[in-house]
């Protein structure tokens, strides 16, 4: 098993901030357009961390024109240039899939301090 | 030529490539691997050599055993494997083959004993349909019609429900993703038959 880790650790980031569900982050995902390669923000809350290790992921949510959009993201990946956490929530749960049913003023979230 | 070491499968995991895209990897700890006997085509009839894998105490050993590895002046070794190769003059006897013999981008093939499963039915033993389970179906798993009524046995070689996995299985064409020589360490893209720790044999693949 440990020889499984030590193969994991080389792939590891460490440059990764703390953050949590409800938490708001800013992603800074690098996007390949023909052979060109740009930075995109995704901006929004955490709803769900899973996994451990380098199997590990995050899925941001945010409502973008009154659609809400949804993007998953290994934690340990290269793909992502940057993560910055905006905003800390405070939340009562590990997975925030009831706010999928809730907009505007009930989908808030109280900051944590 | 045909490369191959002997390995025990340490598990799965996964890892980034340099694009960032995620690749399913079984992490192989290979090698490193004595030969332990030559054969030729002039003393064996076929060319081949006989590696042997992880040393173990003298005691697990039988005599014949040891009185084989003796002859090759090697201590004692708990897996004997026979591998066949086209030029068995470039090896000798008490070689170390170690993990670098492969290199990232090379195709293999990877032998191990399957997972064993016990008595399985049709489904799962040769991917067979399953009835309907509900709405008044009596037919659930089972193996359905087993031939013509004209004549009246059954064929060989009809599928049935019987003992499934731990066999002798290869996979083909696997990517090697990485090597790691410190450590003996391969990374082979996507699975490989048998249960961690056990015996698997990787070899360049026939396919490549």
């Amino acid at each position: 098993m440990d020889l499984l880790k030590s193969v994991e650790t080389e792939y590891l980031r460490k440059d990764i901030p703390d953050f949590r569900p409800g938490d708001k982050v800013r992603v800074h995902v690098k996007v390949v357009e023909g052979n060109r390669e740009r930075i995109q923000l995704f901006e929004g809350t955490v709803i769900k961390r899973r996994g451990s290790g380098l199997n590990e992921t995050f899925t941001v949510r945010r409502v973008s024109y009154g659609v809400g959009v949804e993007r998953c993201f290994p934690v340990h990946t290269p793909r992502v240039e940057k993560i910055e956490v905006l905003r800390k929530g405070r939340v009562r749960r590990a997975k925030l899939y009831y706010l999928r049913k809730l907009s505007g003023k009930a989908s808030r979230i109280r900051e944590r301090v | 030529m045909t490369k191959a070491i002997l390995g025990t499968k340490v598990g799965m995991t996964q890892v980034f490539d340099d694009t960032g895209q995620v690749i399913p990897v079984t992490v192989i700890e290979a090698g490193p691997c004595l030969v332990v006997q030559k054969k030729t085509k002039e003393s064996d009839g076929y060319n081949a050599v006989q590696l042997g894998f992880k040393s173990i105490g003298v005691n697990k050993l039988n005599k014949p055993s040891q009185g084989h590895l003796a002859k090759a002046e090697l201590k004692p070794l708990r897996y004997l494997q026979e591998c066949r190769v086209e030029d068995p003059t470039l090896y000798e006897p008490g070689q170390e083959i170690k993990v670098d013999v492969f290199a990232a981008g090379d195709w293999v093939d990877v032998t191990g004993i399957s997972k064993g499963k016990g008595f399985a039915g049709v489904i799962k033993r040769h991917g067979m349909h399953r009835g309907p389970m509900k709405h008044g179906s009596h037919y659930h798993r089972g193996a359905g019609s087993l031939g013509a009524k004209g004549v009246a046995r059954v064929f060989r070689g009809r599928k049935l429900p019987g003992r499934h996995g731990g066999k002798c299985t290869t996979i083909q064409k696997l990517l090697v993703v990485k090597v790691d020589p410190e450590r003996n360490l391969l990374l082979v893209k996507g699975a490989v038959p048998g249960p961690k720790r056990s015996l698997v044999t990787v070899k360049s693949s026939v396919k490549a």
